[in-house]
């Protein structure tokens, strides 16, 4: 009965504050499986009102991009300033720009 | 987790740069940035260490649970002793981060090859110690904590403000607690004067010791894990703590001290750091009580685990074979 000794699964812990935010990553817990994943979040991490909504996913199932937060994955958009509204010179005198 | 590896890995050289240029620019190292070896063991040392003294801090207080004088009492120790255990794990999480499993930690923490805080081993002889430890226990605690919000490793820097958030009700209740027993009778002030005397130079030590005996703090500083030292967070407790005694209408045990007008602090006295290092060897009055107590509610859960483990296996299976079925 090796298995049944093994740790639990780590599961990354994700709470939706109030209607109209997301869910935010919190932290993480072990459980057994999801359901009680999800009933030890709400005592580790909504004991004074700060969700309404949990999801729960186990650590495993994430796939992430390198490591290196500074990756050239992201630097494709480092030279695109023209995607930005203020690339764009507009006299003040035109309204409701 | 898994990761889409970037093609070339780069030298260590251009790790360590990295490394330095993120401190330099006082921003946070996270879990899979590349770290040095002395950084991942100096913060799994340290987080440990604060993770078990929230895990082993639930039994002195946990102690008045049965005891508390009213039920408004015995509500807002349990909402408390919960925290303690809430913060513990927040911590261990952040200690995961960096590749210790759990139960490696709870082996080490059992073992005595990982410490918690000395002040958890006095024991909590009256119900005003609820209220001084409150005070002055959490009170230290807060003064420490406020700085680690900012320390350089994200995943630790984040459970600590959490933590810090709720340490404020911590401190608050037993001040408060502190404060309705010194409007008591002449037996219940004498009650809190007496738990003072015996929290005030244990508290005192939750800094550790003197800087000039404490040779990692240099190296801790400069990694921005660590943003204060050890006498400057105890000068900044006494002096916060000094105008809440008199408030109180307690004494603080210490005939040295005083103001100090030319610091503009207070001047106070040694702590006593053979008792100090007695303590954290295993030698304080309730070292061994205390793990005796983690280990007796490991080993008594150790069901309550198995059975959650096969209860998920089984689920796992009827749910795969329902599935089947649809199909």
């Amino acid at each position: 009965m090796s298995e049944i000794r093994a740790e639990w699964p780590l599961y990354e812990v994700f709470v939706r504050g109030k209607r109209g935010l997301n869910h935010v990553h919190v932290g993480s817990l072990h459980a057994a499986d999801p359901e009680t994943a999800v009933r030890n979040a709400r005592d580790v991490y909504t004991r004074r009102n700060e969700g309404v909504s949990i999801w729960v996913v186990r650590s495993a199932d994430i796939t992430a991009s390198s490591p290196d937060e500074k990756d050239p994955m992201f630097a494709p958009s480092g030279d695109k300033v023209y995607r930005h509204p203020t690339f764009y010179e507009i006299p003040d005198t035109v309204p409701h720009m | 987790m898994s990761t889409v590896t970037p093609e070339a890995a780069p030298d260590a050289e251009a790790l360590q740069a990295q490394f330095d240029d993120v401190i330099a620019r006082n921003e946070r190292i996270e879990p899979r940035d590349w770290m040095p070896d002395g950084y991942r063991a100096t913060l799994v040392r340290q987080i440990a260490q604060h993770a078990h003294s929230e895990i082993i801090g639930m039994q002195p207080e946990g102690n008045w649970i049965t005891r508390a004088p009213s039920l408004r009492r015995k509500a807002i120790l349990l909402a408390k002793v919960q925290d303690e255990a809430g913060h513990g794990l927040y911590l261990y999480s952040a200690t995961e981060t960096l590749g210790t499993s759990r139960d490696e930690l709870t082996e080490k923490l059992l073992s005595g090859a990982q410490k918690y805080s000395s002040i958890f081993n006095y024991p909590t002889l009256s119900y005003a110690d609820v209220g001084t430890i409150g005070w002055l226990v959490d009170g230290a605690a807060i003064c420490n904590q406020v700085p680690l919000c900012r320390t350089s490793y994200g995943p630790y820097g984040r459970a600590m403000i959490r933590i810090c958030k709720e340490e404020s009700f911590h401190q608050r209740q037993g001040y408060e607690l502190l404060m309705t027993m010194m409007q008591g009778t002449d037996a219940q002030r004498e009650m809190v004067q007496e738990s003072v005397d015996r929290f005030w130079w244990p508290a005192l030590m939750m800094f550790g010791p003197p800087d000039a005996d404490s040779p990692n703090t240099a190296r801790s500083m400069a990694w921005g894990i660590k943003r204060n030292t050890n006498d400057d967070l105890r000068q900044r407790f006494v002096d916060m703590t000094v105008p809440q005694a008199q408030v109180l209408g307690v004494t603080l045990p210490d005939p040295q001290l005083r103001w100090n007008e030319e610091r503009g602090a207070h001047d106070f006295g040694e702590p006593d750091w053979e008792e100090f290092m007695r303590v954290v060897k295993g030698n304080g009055p309730c070292n061994a009580q205390r793990v005796a107590h983690r280990r007796r509610a490991w080993e008594d859960g150790a069901w309550v685990r198995e059975a959650a483990t096969a209860y998920a296996a089984r689920s796992a299976v009827l749910g795969a074979s329902r599935e089947g079925e649809e199909r």
